[in-house]
């Protein structure tokens, strides 16, 4: 017979969920040199990243956090805030939802949304920096193309709908309307979810 | 220490259920037979069948039993959609169908099923308590109704409808009126005379008898026809041979119910409102959910601002403590609590929720132990939330 004890969850997640790592004491954020926040308590997940930059070489010496969230949301901004130290803000900016639910040892399909605000929230806080020290033409600027000129659905909108369990352009259809109206999108954005599955699932 | 506060989800199988069980894992004889094996196993699921009909004031031959409470629900909605003048004598011309939006999702998935297939199917609205709108009900109802669903008693508020009252309303246009009735059978008293319902649904697994069985209360001389064909077993309702050890279980849940029920209400009742009067206490910001007298005595459901649903649900686990959750993140889909969002509870609120079900084996002690840990709980996901932080949702409410 199984036991009890069995999560939904890898022993890695459950090991951060238990006891999460650098969260933010207080709530003063004046102390930092990058804030950023993403998502909204309606939604059901928020993250709040903060980050300490060391000024000549760029690299994070602190990362804390905020979250509203599951358990998967939780555990996932507190195994990124421990992968960024000592990166730079460069090497940070690039860190992927794929690695940090590698990292986790695995997510279920239906969570790995809330491993994707941890990384936003932190690619906030980096560009927050940037802004705050005058150097904005270093500001990253995550563009969207749109795909869907009728229902006006960019690439990001693709992305989140492959996070959210969209596996077939059917399915794809229904999470965002894409190609319902002259339908002359379809093979780009049949590429995309193919491209998405792939980055974000190995698919 | 253990806490099963979860009894909505399912029960623990009473003591003596348990033992009549294991005492008749040896009948194996199909009902159907005629030999001495057969005459048997007939012989309990007939005296499993007059313990449920007198449990609810029915007569023993209006009691189909079936694999669930979700079977029973398919059952009754499926009958509305035949055209068949010979199954459904008179409701041809009914094709529409009244539901509510605070249903099981076996009633509201069939009704979305339905309506592919061309029934119209209308859903009632429910107040702040998750009291359906009568005068909604009353200007719905037309000659072109043909069934009206509405649960008895909601699983994750516990809130109680006024069945009689719109079993009434709904005779008066000449339509039928079903109650998914699986969580207040066992735990209010339910007679199907004085409610006046054609169709009941029952379950065995919610009041400490086993999972796989449930009955369907068939009111004498309802038009039916089987969910499930191709068997002539109970009396060509229901296909398939009978689960006679789940049925003989069901029987004897229904049995000790009888016995035990009013005592144990009333014991529920008075551990819900120390648990609801320490959660007020101990823990600033939250909100009920459901309505505050008319509801089941051991269901308690709360939102915790702040704090979201699967976080609180698994750091009680990590403590021993079993509840659910209204969140999303929980369910496996994206949107929260239907039932809460239908009450008008906002996302967060019914993200933030949990639902504490009492049951039969629940202690005083259980409850203190959850009043301790649970402040401490929501104090550790709020800490670690944005909502509370400067320029945050709830900033100013700490």
């Amino acid at each position: 017979m199984l036991q009890a004890g069995e999560w939904a969850y890898t022993e890695k997640l459950k090991e951060h969920f238990m006891s999460p790592k650098n969260i933010m004491q207080g709530e003063n954020t004046d102390e930092f040199d990058g804030v950023g926040m993403e998502g909204n308590l309606q939604c059901g997940d928020q993250m709040m990243v903060v980050i300490k930059v060391d000024r000549d070489t760029e690299v994070i010496t602190d990362c804390q956090w905020k979250t509203y969230g599951c358990a998967s949301a939780i555990a996932s901004t507190s195994i990124l805030s421990e992968m960024v130290k000592g990166k730079t803000l460069d090497q940070a900016f690039h860190i992927s939802p794929k690695e940090v639910a590698q990292e986790l040892g695995g997510l279920p399909d239906n969570k790995i949304h809330c491993s994707v605000l941890g990384d936003k929230a932190l690619r906030a806080a980096i560009n927050n920096y940037y802004v705050r020290n005058g150097m904005d033409d270093k500001v990253k600027q995550e563009q969207a193309k749109t795909i869907c000129q009728c229902m006006s659905i960019t690439d990001h909108d693709i992305e989140e709908a492959v996070l959210e369990g969209a596996r077939t352009y059917f399915e794809l259809q229904e999470h965002t309307k894409l190609g319902t109206v002259c339908g002359q999108c379809k093979d780009e954005a049949e590429v995309l979810l193919e491209k998405f599955k792939h980055i974000h699932f190995g698919a | 220490m253990k806490v099963y506060f979860d009894n909505n989800a399912t029960t623990p199988l009473h003591p003596e259920v348990k033992k009549e069980l294991i005492e008749a894992m040896g009948m194996f004889g199909n009902p159907s037979s005629m030999h001495a094996w057969g005459r048997e196993a007939r012989a309990n699921v007939e005296d499993a069948r007059s313990r449920v009909a007198g449990f609810i004031g029915a007569h023993d031959d209006e009691i189909v039993f079936v694999g669930s409470g979700s079977e029973a629900n398919n059952t009754v909605l499926s009958l509305f959609v035949c055209a068949s003048n010979q199954c459904i004598p008179g409701t041809k011309m009914r094709s529409s169908i009244i539901t509510t939006k605070i249903e099981h999702p076996c009633v509201l998935e069939t009704s979305e099923c339905l309506a592919h297939r061309g029934a119209r199917v209308k859903y009632l609205n429910v107040d702040r308590y998750g009291k359906v709108d009568l005068d909604q009900l009353a200007g719905m109802l037309g000659d072109d109704v043909g069934l009206v669903s509405v649960m008895m008693a909601n699983n994750e508020i516990g809130t109680l409808q006024d069945i009689a009252t719109i079993s009434k309303m709904v005779h008066e246009c000449g339509a039928l009126m079903h109650t998914d009735a699986v969580q207040a059978v066992g735990k209010i008293p339910v007679d199907v005379a004085a409610l006046g319902v054609d169709f009941l649904t029952i379950s065995a697994h919610k009041i400490y008898g086993p999972k796989g069985v449930g009955a369907l209360y068939v009111k004498k001389g309802i038009p039916y026809c089987p969910f499930i064909r191709g068997g002539h077993q109970e009396r060509g309702r229901r296909a398939g041979t009978e689960n006679t050890l789940g049925i003989l279980g069901l029987g004897k849940a229904v049995e000790m119910r009888q016995l035990e029920m009013e005592a144990e209400e009333k014991r529920l009742a008075s551990m819900k409102a120390i648990l609801k009067k320490g959660i007020e206490e101990r823990i600033d910001d939250i909100y009920f959910n459901g309505h505050p007298t008319d509801s089941l005595s051991g269901t308690l459901n709360v939102s915790f601002p702040g704090a979201e649903g699967e976080a609180i649900l698994l750091y009680l686990d990590l403590e021993g403590i079993a509840v659910s959750t209204g969140s999303a993140c929980a369910s496996g889909s994206l949107d929260p609590s239907h039932v809460l969002l239908a009450t008008g509870v906002d996302a967060e609120r019914a993200h933030g929720s949990i639902r504490i079900s009492l049951g039969r084996e629940s202690t005083m002690q259980e409850v203190e132990y959850m009043l301790d840990i649970l402040p401490k709980t929501i104090k550790r996901i709020r800490d670690m939330s944005t909502a509370y932080i400067k320029g945050g949702t709830h900033a100013a409410s700490r």
